[in-house]
């Protein structure tokens, strides 16, 4: 039988949510990593290790990693570290393990990758030359809890090919490790304006489907949006949804055209419209919208969800996860039609990951 | 020998490190050189590139703000403190 494994990243440190096949009883262990910030824990299949990216504000960034599901961690910062009197690092905001070797998007943004599993690091891009690169790390552009590369998005086929997502800049893909980018980001939106139409969209979450590698969703900070060309273009299919705002997505992990997304209020709040939590899906693609809340809170839930806080598992009838920025996690073992409540007190939530152990 | 004595925020990071260690150094950097050479990644916490002292970690010697570059007598208390913030 399955154990079914969350990883909750939090301000206060990495929690495991355990449970098996039906998904309706959960343990909780925790909290790893001496309490450290976590900005995105992540589940590694091939190796089974555990990652998770930390950044204290006495002892500086790094990513701990744990071999044995959270039973003992390490950390390691070897190589975490800009040249001096270049960029500074401040925070590891992502982690993806794929093809062998771990990646982690940084702010000041960069990526570094690690191939033997987390305990040296090595810098491979700042994608210099890029449009928006001299502007990016310019603390003037950079909001308070700026994240800088807070995603690095594999290509499950070809170890060369990913995509970057810059905080307020957008999505750069490269299919040559890192050497060369190219822009990502025809179609896209932005209410403020933009000197340069390649680049100066706000990106939040994006999604791969996992039978599709053409169909690409993503939670703009402006609308959601949908590409069926691996990218290269994108079409707004925010229509049929309470906001245009948000930050989590998650993809259908067996249809191509079933997406997930959390809508918040846009201003300040940023919390679930009206006080009434719930998830919407879309199974056409984007064309229509339905909300699922059954057994989400529905009065005075001003609940928020962050770009890294929204899971779903690959179970034939697959399970969604959500952790809130109050420390609440929801669990739905239905595709999203039913919710519990499978966690209420952890400290403020980053991040939600799921992973499926035989 | 320089009496060190470090924030509860290190030991759980380091095997075995504790909280008061005796150590020879001339500096305050070369006392975190000597703690970084027994727990490797010490300095890395305590420090970023330059190397300067971390923006919230405070060393004081013999009661005085200390910077990397402070000298260290024989006897000399160094307190390593994290600031007192967060919640």
């Amino acid at each position: 039988m399955p154990r079914i494994v969350l990883l909750v990243g939090t301000r206060k440190g990495c929690f495991l949510l355990e449970s098996d096949e039906h998904r309706r009883d959960w343990s909780v262990r925790g909290p790893f990593c001496d309490g450290w910030p976590i900005y995105h824990a992540v589940h590694d299949p091939d190796s089974g290790t555990i990652y998770a990216a930390a950044a204290s504000e006495w002892h500086g960034a790094g990513v701990w990693r744990s071999g044995d599901l959270g039973e003992s961690w390490e950390l390691s910062s070897e190589g975490l570290a800009y040249a001096e009197g270049s960029l500074k690092l401040s925070k590891i905001s992502g982690l993806t393990a794929a093809h062998g070797r771990v990646l982690a998007g940084a702010e000041a943004a960069g990526v570094f990758e690690s191939r033997d599993g987390g305990r040296t690091w090595s810098l491979l891009t700042t994608l210099d030359g890029q449009p928006g690169r001299t502007d990016w790390n310019d603390p003037a552009n950079q909001p308070p809890g700026h994240l800088g590369l807070p995603a690095v998005l594999p290509h499950p086929d070809d170890p060369s090919r990913f995509w970057a997502v810059v905080q307020g800049f957008g999505i750069f893909e490269t299919t040559d490790d890192g050497t060369s980018w190219t822009p990502r980001n025809r179609g896209l939106r932005a209410d403020w304006p933009v000197e340069d139409p390649e680049v100066g969209y706000c990106v939040h979450k994006l999604v791969m489907s996992p039978v599709d590698r053409e169909r690409l969703y993503q939670q703009n900070h402006c609308g959601m949006h949908r590409s069926d060309d691996g990218g290269r273009s994108w079409v707004e299919v925010t229509e049929g949804l309470p906001t245009d705002f948000g930050f989590a997505a998650a993809a259908h992990p067996h249809d191509r055209d079933g997406f997930y997304v959390i809508p918040l209020d846009p201003g300040h709040g940023r919390c679930m419209p009206a006080g009434r939590a719930a998830v919407w899906r879309t199974r056409d693609a984007g064309a229509t919208w339905e909300r699922l809340d059954r057994g989400l809170p529905q009065r005075d839930a001003h609940l928020s969800v962050l770009r890294e806080g929204l899971a779903i598992d690959a179970l034939d009838v697959p399970g969604l996860y959500f952790g809130t920025s109050t420390g609440q996690v929801f669990a739905s073992a239905d595709e999203g039609e039913s919710w519990s409540e499978i966690a209420g007190y952890l400290p403020g939530i980053s991040s939600v990951e799921v992973a499926v152990l035989a | 020998m320089a009496e060190l004595h470090l924030p509860p925020t290190l030991p759980p990071l380091f095997r075995e490190l504790p909280r008061r260690i005796e150590l020879d150094a001339a500096t305050v950097e070369e006392a975190i050189e000597r703690l970084d050479e027994r727990w490797p990644g010490l300095r890395d916490r305590l420090c970023e590139p330059g190397p300067l002292l971390r923006p919230h970690i405070n060393v004081f010697v013999d009661r005085e703000r200390a910077a990397l570059d402070t000298a260290l007598a024989a006897g000399s208390r160094v307190d390593v403190i994290a600031a007192i913030s967060g919640g």
